[in-house]
């Protein structure tokens, strides 16, 4: 998988921490995958809408990768809840379903961004980098100029 | 079955598999099915409700199931991996979505059903008005089957054409 120069915490220098939400264990460890070559860190996963609001609460991540068809609780209406609470939350949706209504849904309800599946590893960074704004901090790559 | 409700099917299967795969995908057969469905290995179908119903089948022989899910996991993985059945339902998930998205953008509703592992090696039969058409996807790492069976919900379609009147 193609390494990306890694994007930190403005603040601290340190890797930005994700909450992963998808109730399918292979996007779930595709999307980890992706954020390893971002440079960033997996702080939790959570497999329906339920578990991703308790999972926030315990963990605060940088950011919150959020599918929206999941059993329990959709997406949508657990990003709504997180931000209810959280209004500094970043939530980006990624969804096989991007249709026009489920799009402006999640951003009328507090997500900041959409993505659709199949995720492309270069537009899922910019995304991250577009919603992190002055928060984060693309750095040199590893060895880089060395 | 009308070709406006496949074509976005085989387009949205045509870009998961091409960009999951990183390889050039070809639509190779088409065929009616005529009969009951048969189970070529993994398989994973969606039911979709709402102005249009039916179902999308997506079928992996055995060996080719282990290289997909391989391939997209980095490592290689035994045929008994529980991940294989799940990289096939996220891919089955992938191209409805994709699909019905496009569908949705010209004004069709859905309902779309998680998907459900096939174990039978038969399927019903197709009946009249819901044909299934069988395409096969050729990628590097072998035949991928997608069977689609869909038609219109009429009732569905007259109650909107009523609203919209």
């Amino acid at each position: 998988m193609e390494q990306f120069a890694p994007v930190k915490r403005s603040k601290d220098g340190q890797p930005v921490r994700y909450l992963i939400v998808d109730d399918s264990v292979f996007a779930r460890k595709n999307l980890a995958r992706m954020i390893e070559t971002f440079g960033g860190q997996v702080a939790a996963e959570a497999g329906d809408g339920l578990t991703a609001i308790s999972e926030f609460d315990r963990t605060h991540p940088d950011i919150v990768l959020m599918d929206i068809t999941m059993p329990q609780m959709e997406g949508i209406e657990a990003a709504e809840r997180i931000v209810q609470q959280h209004p500094e939350a970043r939530i980006v949706m990624v969804s096989s379903v991007g249709y026009q209504e489920n799009i402006v849904a999640a951003l009328q309800r507090g997500a900041r961004h959409f993505v659709q599946k199949p995720v492309k590893p270069e537009v899922l960074y910019e995304v991250i980098k577009y919603v992190l704004g002055d928060d984060g901090a693309v750095t040199a790559a590893a060895g880089a100029g060395a | 079955m009308k070709m406006e409700l496949i074509q976005p099917f085989i387009n949205a299967a045509d870009a998961v598999l091409s960009q999951g795969l990183q390889g050039t995908t070809k639509v190779g057969n088409l065929t009616m099915e005529e009969d009951a469905y048969r189970r070529k290995g993994v398989a994973g179908m969606i039911a979709l409700t709402g102005d249009i119903e039916g179902r999308i089948i997506l079928d992996l022989e055995p060996q080719t199931a282990v290289r997909v899910a391989s391939h997209y996991a980095g490592a290689e993985l035994p045929e008994s991996d529980a991940l294989i059945k799940e990289t096939i339902f996220e891919l089955a998930n992938q191209v409805v979505g994709n699909a019905i998205s496009a569908l949705n953008d010209q004004g069709f509703h859905f309902r779309v059903h998680p998907p459900l592992l096939l174990t039978a090696q038969e399927g019903d039969k197709s009946s009249e008005d819901t044909e299934a058409l069988m395409i096969c996807f050729e990628t590097s790492l072998g035949n991928v089957f997608m069977n689609v069976a869909l038609r219109y919900n009429k009732k569905r379609m007259a109650d909107h054409a009523a609203l919209g009147a």
